[in-house]
């Protein structure tokens, strides 16, 4: 008796190929993507430093010999230093969505994008894409990878693509109605806005005729998904990828939903403990590293994704062999430190999520009025929330006091808003205001 | 013999009491009475209001949470003792006042209490059987105008 939320369909007999066979393959494909980078100036002097070629990769654990790619040596690179083909292989230019600084750019050839649409059809298949779909996706289409990979991956597999793309929800939400959308594409906080904004017009979710949904660009938490399958009456499920490395399309759920495969076919990945960059054990969250495989364009080795993670190699049911991930449970750089206790914000989400009917729109404040760093957390005031009670009222806030607590070992300060005050997000959804940085940066 | 009270969850934040005020206000709703509970981080604010109802969509309109809640409403003599008398009355009873406020208005001589229960429908029964007068809605309403 096998636990498949939905038909286990499997678009590339790829995804399941033996465990000996994908090694033997990824070290092959190791080996073509040295010699593409090999003129790459970056990879050009940091193979002489240490001293590594690609006929020196005798097995796959050679490739810890190599060094790692982080994101300010594709900055210092800018616009186009990590090209290894010439401008006119390129057929596409992407970027990262750039919430700080410059974007990064990652360039396809034509067989990029061919096998980027194939690696998204994969985990939209695995989720329960089905040619006679009608997809709605309210990603951004621009440099931003999610649109476009997402809408090849759909169009690979025969379903019909609604390019809704972002904002305007209360469009969106006729675009799916009026089409009966049945697979909805976006990130969860974008998810929840929909939900949320088609109750406000006297309709349930459920009503709709959404009946998958597949997200990403952001972390997100189980009881997020719980809370959004129950609400919109669908099935949701998780993809992972970054632009550094495809877009979509690096890993996706299959339907176990017990971690998503990673295309090892295409990407080797490591886990790493991100202060001493060793690997860490199995089941043990630490920070993906890639290497990419069949990328011509733009291949990277060891990227460091600052994505924080754990992988499983346990067999899956569905058959798929890539190894598993876990969501990404946060980045290396949206790690707070608090009192010295380090606190992702998908933490304070799930305990808000635990506490009955609280809205997952929050903002956590960071400062240090004075020596100490202070916490404030943010909630909106749902109307099922609110009592003439002024003891009700202090309970809610202890309730959420004590979630936090229990969860990240941290008092930290509820202040309870008006609803719909805390800005809501149609891209990654910005959760923390630390001004305790804002002053490192002035 | 319950009267509906709207309460307004506030955040402690300049502006946030005249907000909800002016919203009522250019509807052309008025305010029988309020009263305003607060605690360091936000407020409540609960309103007697004859069109309650409107003011509620009013309010939600302009953005605020609204809560309506039974309350029960009790004319008293306005002179020392007419509210001791009533409250030993309820603490005969064994009932609980989750809260009270207590205004005036029209007739000179009387002055209205405003009651929270959780289960008021008991509390006015005993009321009613100690000759207390429990004003219903509309007379409320009427003396108002």
């Amino acid at each position: 008796m096998t636990d498949f939320v939905t038909d286990n369909s499997i678009w590339d007999v790829a995804e399941t190929m033996p465990l000996d066979q994908l090694r033997e393959l990824q070290l092959h494909r190791l080996r073509r993507t040295l010699e593409r980078v090999a003129e790459v100036p970056f990879y050009k002097e940091a193979f002489a430093r240490s001293g590594v070629t690609s006929t020196k990769i005798k097995t796959l654990d050679d490739l810890r010999r190599l060094p790692f790619t982080t994101k300010k040596d594709l900055r210092d690179h800018y616009p186009l230093g990590f090209l290894a083909v010439g401008r006119d292989k390129v057929a596409r230019f992407h970027g990262s969505s750039g919430t700080t600084g410059k974007p990064t750019f990652v360039a396809y050839t034509n067989e990029d994008l061919n096998i980027w649409s194939d690696l998204c059809a994969r985990f939209l298949v695995g989720g329960g894409l089905r040619p006679e779909h009608t997809v709605h996706i309210a990603f951004g289409y621009g440099l931003f990878t999610g649109g476009f990979g997402l809408h090849y991956g759909v169009e690979r597999v025969g379903a019909a693509v609604v390019p809704a793309a972002a904002g305007n929800t209360r469009r969106q939400i006729m675009l799916i109605r009026d089409l009966g959308a049945d697979v909805l594409v976006c990130t969860p906080s974008y998810a929840l806005n929909i939900a949320e904004t088609t109750r406000s017009t006297g309709i349930d979710p459920k009503e709709l005729s959404l009946k998958f949904a597949h997200f990403g660009g952001e972390p997100w938490t189980e009881d997020m998904r719980n809370q959004i399958e129950a609400g919109m009456g669908l099935l949701a499920f998780n993809n992972y990828g970054l632009s550094e490395v495809i877009g979509p399309g690096v890993s996706g759920e299959c339907p176990v939903r017990n971690g998503m495969h990673i295309q090892e076919d295409h990407f080797i990945v490591e886990c790493v403990n991100p202060e001493t960059l060793e690997p860490v054990g199995e089941g043990e969250s630490g920070e993906l590293i890639f290497t990419t495989l069949t990328r011509q364009a733009m291949p990277v080795i060891r990227y460091r994704t600052r994505d924080i993670a754990r992988l499983y190699h346990s067999p899956c049911p569905c058959g798929r062999t890539g190894v598993r991930m876990s969501r990404v449970v946060g980045r290396t750089d949206d790690m707070l430190i608090i009192r010295g206790v380090n606190v992702f914000p998908s933490q304070i989400e799930e305990a808000l999520l635990r506490v009955e009917g609280t809205a997952p729109h929050y903002l956590i404040e960071v400062g240090r009025p004075g020596t100490l760093d202070e916490v404030t957390v943010h909630v909106e005031v749902r109307p099922e929330n609110l009592s003439d009670k002024m003891s009700r009222m202090q309970e809610l806030r202890n309730q959420i006091d004590r979630e936090i607590q229990s969860i990240t070992g941290l008092r930290v300060k509820v202040n309870l808003v008006e609803p719909q005050t805390l800005e809501r997000f149609v891209g990654k959804a910005k959760r923390v205001l630390d001004h305790r940085t804002e002053k490192n940066d002035a | 013999m319950k009267i509906n009270q709207l309460s307004v969850f506030l955040e402690n934040k300049p502006g946030q009491l005249s907000e909800p005020c002016r919203a009522l206000a250019k509807a052309g709703i008025n305010i029988l009475t309020l009263s305003l509970a607060d605690t360091q981080q936000f407020g409540i604010m609960r309103l007697i209001i004859r069109d309650w109802a409107k003011a509620k969509a009013v309010l939600e309109e302009a953005g605020s949470v609204v809560k309506i809640t039974e309350v029960v409403a009790i004319e008293v003599e306005d002179h020392p003792g007419g509210l001791a008398d009533i409250l030993e009355a309820i603490e005969h009873g064994g009932f609980n006042i989750e809260y009270m406020y207590a205004f005036t208005f029209g007739r000179e001589d009387k002055a209205v209490l405003v009651f929270r229960f959780d289960d008021p429908d008991p509390v006015i029964k005993m009321l009613q059987d100690n000759g207390i007068s429990v004003i219903n809605g509309v007379d409320l309403y009427e003396q108002g105008q």
